[in-house]
């Protein structure tokens, strides 16, 4: 097992950059999740890790040595891909030897991994079938298979389960975490999917244009989002931007005019000027009343649906900007209706005009105040 | 009403269109089975006359001539394709400076009119003591196999998806192992559609072989067929020649029909996107 | 073990797909472009084995000779009026056939089998096969005319001056436009079902589907189609050889450059006509390209 340190990590098509100098540290042992939009990068990373891309600056450790001229095969890592990217002309069993055989690992060596891998995955009936013969399920069981015998120091992951239908996704992730846990290896998961980060994950890498926007665990960046892009990316439905303008920062306390509304939040921050540009933030699912201090917004009623356990409406600001909200249970109003939503001030987020969280890292309660709010009632 | 006409007038049009595409081939083979005055009678179904085929295979060049046209486009067919998997996979596979020049130059080889080379190949045959032989033939008729095979090749190695070599990269495989442990036999299918296509132009090809050659025993089919003529002047050796075009299509026909998908899109990969 | 390898093996990337390509470029060089300068360098040169003479470097000497070669020209005549007769007839009938096949899914593959069977069989054979099919005297095509009171004796097909010319573009037409149908047929099924459908929900007829769905979709597979044709019509050679064995007639470019080359032994002339073949061919292929605008290869 091994950590694994990116410092600086360039990469340049031609004049396109597509990675703009990535710093990481992951620890031994750790799940490391890459989550961005497609395009953001993500992809080249982990191909950079694996040595499949070269990189144009920068240096990856592995183990404290560099690797950044070591070919994919001697870089003591494990990659199971998108596709699985099993050679469909050989049977399960050589697919998960045929790297062994080039690492010169004696035949029954080779033979003892393969069987021990196959009883972990279940695939021991199906040695002998080429992948066309298989469900979708085994051969990626068959892709996972194929890293494990390599006895990697770190598993890399690259959209391992979007080939696979939703309720087998939720079968594998599972496995996956199980797979983690009974190794302790280092593991690198590329997925878009945020479920998958954040049931997966021991720390989360958002990226976005090639550039880190921000690591920590999956509840840092549910709960205390670093700017715009991570607070807009994580959470689903997403998080609502509502513009809003400084009118005054008097007694701890700033004033907001947001769709031609005030509100006043508890604030400690850097000093801001009025008439500055500020964005509000607040999850769809933090309007929730309370008894402490909080942020009343009003606004008419422009859609509702019901999902059964939950309700979603899409207010109207008098500005024009849309919010949505989303209720626990069913909620019994219509289109056209007036509504105030109502969310604590402990679950506002606020970010400067360069898109930056202004209210820094949220405290402790604010991890827990809206679980305790529900127990209250 | 509309409609069954319409099927009605649609199946009679195929059916002219199959009766004039295969109808030459089966006066062929009506006329193969005739000699002496019921050559010259138009007689659909005749009596079944073996003379011609005992004529023809009894006269040895004709089989010598066949031998020469396999070997000719056997030895074509596997240089080509050996050459055509390690040219494919650096033109599909591999990033580098000079890709596209390499390729408009394969295109434009595919376009080369053979007769243009004619007197500068001669020169190089001559040279290489080729002359007069069927090694004259394996080696001019790269002119035409080499490019395709390189062309239709590349195109279907593009269609092997790119996580699969990254992943033989990362079990530790050399490119030459990529190419033959993981390429090769991903491409069977390609290459016996490649590989029938390439055998086929060789078999045909007439150009070449009538000026590369000289004597009757390293002729190949094309050319022997060209050739056969009559004891005299007046003698139609029709019967003999319909005979003799029987033996050489039959074969062709037949593997042309049991590989029919595979010619398609061999046919169609260098054309169709 | 994971010890850093020295940079050289971007060195070695760099050079291994040229030692991959390496013996076909080879092999290739060695028959096209090889042979291509000799040809030019001969087409400067008195070089005719003929009079015994020593080769001697005349300049363009052969090419103005040419110029003023009337059998020449007539060749030009010929290949360029059957290749642009042959090309269209064959073009025409490839998608007639082509749309006809496709209309019903029923017998589609026997079709396409059926196809197949021109398309493989050489092309010495099938102008043996006509050659008795259009015989003056014996052949089935003139028995039938007679029969059916078209004719009244006998026509010389493949020797005739107005006929020798059509019996090879029939021929030719009768032999490859099972290639130009095969190559339709493929391009007509990456065409989207439902576009049709799409065009028939809008109400337009059928001539309006082929013209403004079938016809545009089709168009990048039927222009290579054509182009492909298009060469193989210009540097003809076997059918008219053995149909009309090498009447003025009907020669072709080809034809004409091998007479030239084997038959008067006369290289250096026979060179400059090869070189002529050559540019015009390259000519065709060039202007082709330009117009029809189509991409053969894909980045």
């Amino acid at each position: 097992m091994a950590d694994l340190s990116l410092s600086n990590v360039r990469k340049a098509f031609g004049a396109f950059n597509v990675l703009h100098g990535i710093d990481l540290k992951i620890e031994d042992g750790e799940f490391v999740v890459f989550v961005g939009p497609s395009g953001c990068g993500k992809s080249t990373l982990l191909r950079a890790i694996a040595g499949l891309e070269d990189i144009s600056g920068g240096d990856i450790r592995i183990g404290g040595e560099i690797v950044n001229h070591v070919p994919p095969a001697e870089r003591q890592i494990a990659m199971v891909f998108q596709s699985y990217a099993l050679y469909p002309h050989m049977d399960v069993y050589t697919n998960m030897a045929f790297g062994l055989k080039f690492a010169k690992i004696p035949k029954d060596e080779i033979d003892r991994r393969v069987r021990k891998a196959a009883s972990i995955l279940k695939l021991d009936a199906v040695l002998d079938r080429k992948p066309g013969a298989l469900s979708g399920g085994q051969r990626q069981r068959v892709a996972i298979g194929r890293a494990i015998v390599r006895q990697p120091k770190v598993f890399l992951f690259d959209e391992p389960l979007s080939n696979l239908d939703a309720a087998l996704r939720v079968n594998t992730r599972i496995e996956i975490a199980k797979l983690h846990r009974e190794l302790g290896a280092t593991m690198i998961y590329v997925t878009h999917d945020q479920v998958e980060a954040m049931t997966l994950a021991d720390k989360i890498v958002v990226l976005n244009a090639g550039r880190i926007e921000q690591v920590g665990t999956p509840l840092d960046l549910y709960h205390a989002p670093a700017n715009l892009f991570v607070a807009g990316f994580i959470g689903s439905p997403a998080m609502n931007l509502m513009e809003a303008r400084v009118i005054a920062l008097e007694n701890g306390h700033l004033k907001l005019s947001v769709g031609e509304q005030h509100i006043s939040l508890p604030y400690s921050g850097a000093p801001v000027a009025p008439g500055a540009t500020v964005t509000v933030g607040i999850r769809p699912e933090h309007w929730i009343p309370g008894d402490g201090p909080s942020v009343k917004i009003e606004g008419t009623v422009d859609l509702v649906e019901h999902l059964g356990e939950t309700s979603i409406v899409y207010l109207r600001l008098a500005d024009g900007q849309m919010i949505t909200v989303r209720y626990p249970g069913d909620i019994f109003c219509t289109a056209g209706d007036r509504f105030v939503a109502d969310a604590p001030a402990a679950a506002v987020h606020l970010f400067d005009a360069a898109g930056q969280a202004m209210l820094g890292r949220r405290s402790g309660p604010a991890y827990g105040i809206l679980g305790q709010e529900f127990r209250a009632r | 009403m509309k409609r069954l006409a319409k099927t009605v007038a649609l199946t009679l049009l195929k059916i002219v269109v199959v009766f004039y595409t295969i109808f030459p081939f089966y006066w062929a083979i009506v006329s193969s089975f005739k000699s002496g005055a019921a050559l010259f009678s138009v007689d659909f179904f005749p009596a079944i006359d073996l003379t011609n085929y005992r004529d023809l295979l009894t006269n040895g060049n004709f089989l010598r001539n066949i031998l020469n046209s396999a070997i000719v486009a056997v030895s074509v067919v596997t240089l080509s394709l050996i050459f055509a998997i390690t040219s494919a996979y650096a033109l599909g596979k591999m990033k580098f400076r000079g890709r596209g020049i390499v390729l408009a130059g394969i295109l434009g080889a595919s376009m080369f009119p053979q007769i243009v080379v004619l007197s500068g190949l001669f020169g190089t045959i001559r040279w290489l003591g080729l002359y007069n032989s069927l090694g004259s033939l394996v080696l001019s008729y790269m002119i035409f196999s080499l490019p395709f095979t390189v062309w239709v090749m590349t195109s279907f190695i593009r269609q092997i998806p790119a996580e699969l070599e990254d992943a033989a990269r990362m079990d530790g495989c050399s490119t030459w192992a990529m190419i033959w442990q993981i390429y090769f036999p991903l491409l069977a299918p390609a290459l016996a559609s490649t590989g029938l296509l390439a055998f086929i132009a060789s078999w045909n090809e007439f150009l070449f072989a009538l000026t590369f050659t000289l004597s009757d025993t390293v002729r190949t089919v094309p050319v022997g067929l060209a050739l056969i003529s009559g004891s005299s002047r007046f003698e139609l050796p029709f019967g003999t020649i319909m005979a003799a075009s029987v033996i050489v299509t039959v074969p062709l026909i037949l593997l042309v029909l049991i590989f029919q998908r595979r010619i398609v899109s061999g046919l169609t990969a260098g054309a169709v996107k | 073990m994971m010890a850093e390898t020295a940079p050289q093996s971007s060195w070695v990337k760099r050079i291994e797909p040229w030692l991959l390509l390496a013996p076909m470029l080879i092999v290739l060089a060695t028959v096209t472009a090889w042979p291509l300068a000799r040809t030019a360098y001969l087409s400067f040169m008195h070089a005719s084995l003929d009079d015994g003479d020593l080769p001697r470097f005349i300049g363009f000497g052969n090419y103005l000779a040419l110029m003023k070669d009337g059998d020449w020209w007539h060749a030009v005549r010929n290949t360029a009026f059957f290749a642009v007769i042959s090309v269209t007839l064959e073009t025409l009938a490839g998608v007639a056939i082509a749309l006809l096949i496709d209309s019903q899914i029923k017998g589609r593959g026997a079709l396409r089998a059926v196809m197949l069977i021109p398309w493989a069989i050489p092309t010495v054979v099938s102008a043996q096969m006509w050659q008795w099919m259009l015989h003056d005297q014996y052949g089935v095509v003139n028995a039938l005319l007679i029969k059916l009171g078209f004719i009244s004796h006998g026509i010389a097909w493949t020797a005739g001056a107005g006929t020798a010319m059509a019996a090879i573009i029939a021929v030719d037409v009768w032999q490859t436009t099972p290639f130009m149908v095969l190559l339709i047929l493929a391009g007509l099924q990456i065409i989207p079902r439902d576009l049709y459908e799409a065009a028939k929900v809008d109400g337009a007829p059928g001539w309006a589907q082929f013209f403004y769905i079938t016809l545009p979709l089709l168009w990048p597979t039927l222009a290579v189609a054509i182009l492909f044709r298009l060469l193989d019509a210009v540097r003809m050679f076997d059918l008219a050889y053995v149909l009309s064995s090498k009447s003025r007639e009907t020669a072709t470019i080809s034809i004409y450059a091998r007479q030239q080359l084997v038959d008067f032994q006369d290289v250096g002339y026979g060179s400059a006509v090869a070189m002529l073949v050559f540019l015009m061919i390259s000519l065709v292929a060039a202007v082709y390209i330009q117009v029809t605008k189509i991409r053969l290869i894909s980045e």
